[in-house]
């Protein structure tokens, strides 16, 4: 996006962000998830706070928190941005990298959208490969059953290996499972919490990583972080080492690291390995295990289960009909927000200039001065008058009607349409929305 | 029967297999993030009314992608014979661009 990280207000949270416990020994929990999968709702939902949501990625940009309890444990919920992967590069995916790796949360959920698990497993195993202490949450499981989808989730759990949730948190299901999840993870002790990763990379970048592993694991915090940090060392990632330097000075600055780094570099270059290769590998890896932990777990059991939101697509963006329905929607709402207006804007008006008429009469009774009279009822009470008359109907009306169109999905299908006519000005088509 | 084509060459309807990326550092990462790897099918669900950007659906997600990011993804087309049985069957186009 083209905002600066200092207008989206990151910068704050580069700083440090400062964790407000209610008690010693609440639970740091960090809310991690893909754009756009309700992560804000189930947040929303086990805080009692109303941060906005809002049917398009990006809500979040910098991290919220909240505190919430399941009756005994006290949670800190940190609210992190939606990001694909770990491994990337906007602003925002590099401020859930941070929290989730180096401020060591005492567990992250990860939310998951049910309709396309596949894509976001992606996120959960990048996410398990830095810190065994997560609990996935499978939320909208009931859009999930809307399209015929039934999801095993215990099946999931077991191939995972770490305590799996189902919920809808629009409708506030399945939460409770959220903090049971969160107190197996937490009581685990370190053996429990141990497994074998599920990540299995090539063999050669497997050797390289056992090289590596012994200088890193003097400095690093834990095993499962030396394992990470192996891995992506070996990933050279610019944008993440810099992070490394930042908060484990010591794993980015060892002799012995940097050293071994430059032998297993020397011996790849060698044998013909390019650094593209290796990255390449590195992510086709978590997608590929994403494809393998999915078979047998989503079952689609109508094969043709969106063929009528296919249809709708169809109608709704075709070259045909997609302008012409998009312009008529529009117009419609507008055209309903100020007819529509006008009544309420009447009513309105007429009850609160009654009132004026009977301020004035009362104020005239009761000998105020002609100056005050002016200047607060002709002055201040009737400018207040025009305003709320003229401006609050057309809003209680418009929001409304907006919301109506995000519940039915209309609004990625406008940003899809023109995002052809932002591209023009830099910008994207998510940003038709706004205006 | 096979030809190498990139991803903005798919009518709606066609599918093919991802060959290779020709994106670099960033949108790479970016485009593997979202399933895009050697191997993946993909099937193109349509255009946007201005032409760009493309709908596709990748690992069971919708996802639109500008012709300039979809035009450095080569694929390998399985031939006419596939895309006629799938043209025109049906079309699906929705998704937030990828941008961000």
């Amino acid at each position: 996006m083209g905002l600066s990280r200092e207008s989206m207000g990151i910068k704050s949270v580069d700083c440090g962000l400062e964790i407000k416990k209610r008690k010693e020994d609440d639970k740091v929990i960090a809310l991690a998830g893909n754009p756009n999968v309700g992560k804000s709702t189930v947040f929303n939902q086990l805080t009692g706070m109303n941060q906005h949501t809002g049917n398009w990625p990006g809500k979040t940009v910098a991290n919220a928190q909240g505190w919430c309890s399941d009756g005994q444990q006290g949670y800190v919920m940190v609210d992190i941005p939606g990001c694909y992967s770990l491994m990337a590069h906007s602003t925002e995916e590099e401020v859930a990298r941070d929290f989730i790796c180096f401020e060591n949360p005492d567990a992250v959920v990860v939310v998951c959208d049910a309709t396309c698990l596949e894509r976001n497993l992606n996120l959960v195993l990048q996410i398990m490969e830095a810190t065994t202490k997560v609990v996935v949450c499978v939320n909208l499981m009931d859009e999930a059953k809307k399209k015929k989808i039934s999801l095993h989730l215990d099946m999931l759990e077991q191939r995972l290996g770490v305590p799996v949730a189902g919920t809808a948190a629009r409708s506030n299901q399945g939460l409770d499972q959220i903090y049971t999840g969160l107190k197996r993870c937490l009581e685990q002790t370190e053996e429990e919490g141990e497994k074998p990763a599920l990540i299995q990379y090539p063999q050669y970048i497997e050797d390289a990583i056992a090289r590596l592993l012994p200088a890193i694991e003097q400095v690093a915090k834990g095993k499962e972080e030396a394992r990470w940090l192996c891995a992506r060392l070996l990933d050279a990632n610019d944008n993440l080492m810099e992070a490394v330097r930042k908060y484990r000075k010591p794993v980015a600055e060892t002799e012995e690291v940097t050293s071994c780094l430059a032998e297993i570099w020397e011996e790849w270059k060698a044998a013909g390995i390019t650094q593209e290769q290796v990255s390449d590998d590195m992510a086709a890896v978590f997608i590929n295990k994403a494809e393998d932990l999915c078979k047998g777990i989503v079952e689609y059991e109508n094969q043709t289960y969106n063929r009528k939101d296919r249809k709708l697509d169809w109608i709704f963006t075709s070259k045909a009909t997609g302008f012409p329905i998009m312009f008529l929607v529009l117009l419609g709402i507008f055209w309903i927000t100020i007819t529509g207006a006008n009544y309420p804007s009447e009513l309105i008006s007429n009850v609160l200039f009654k009132l004026e008429a009977w301020l004035v009469g009362l104020a005239d009774a009761s000998g105020v001065p002609v100056i005050i009279t002016e200047l607060l009822i002709h002055g201040v009470y009737r400018v207040l008058a025009w305003v709320v008359s003229v401006m609050l109907p057309p809003m209680a009306i418009f929001f409304p009607l907006f919301t109506l169109l995000e519940d039915f999905g209309y609004l990625p299908r406008v940003a899809f349409n023109l995002d052809r006519c932002f591209k023009k000005c830099s910008a994207c088509g998510k940003q038709a929305l706004t205006m | 029967m096979s030809e190498n084509i990139c991803l903005a060459d798919l009518k709606r309807g066609q599918k093919a297999v991802i060959a290779k990326l020709a994106a670099y550092d960033d949108m790479r990462r970016r485009l593997q993030d979202i399933g895009i790897i050697e191997g993946t099918t993909v099937e193109c669900l349509g255009k946007s009314p201005l032409g760009d950007p493309t709908a596709f659906l990748i690992r069971g997600a919708v996802i639109a992608l500008r012709s300039e990011d979809s035009g450095r993804v080569l694929v390998q087309s399985n031939g006419e014979e596939k895309a006629n049985r799938h043209f025109g069957k049906e079309m699906v186009a929705a998704a937030v661009s990828l941008e961000e």
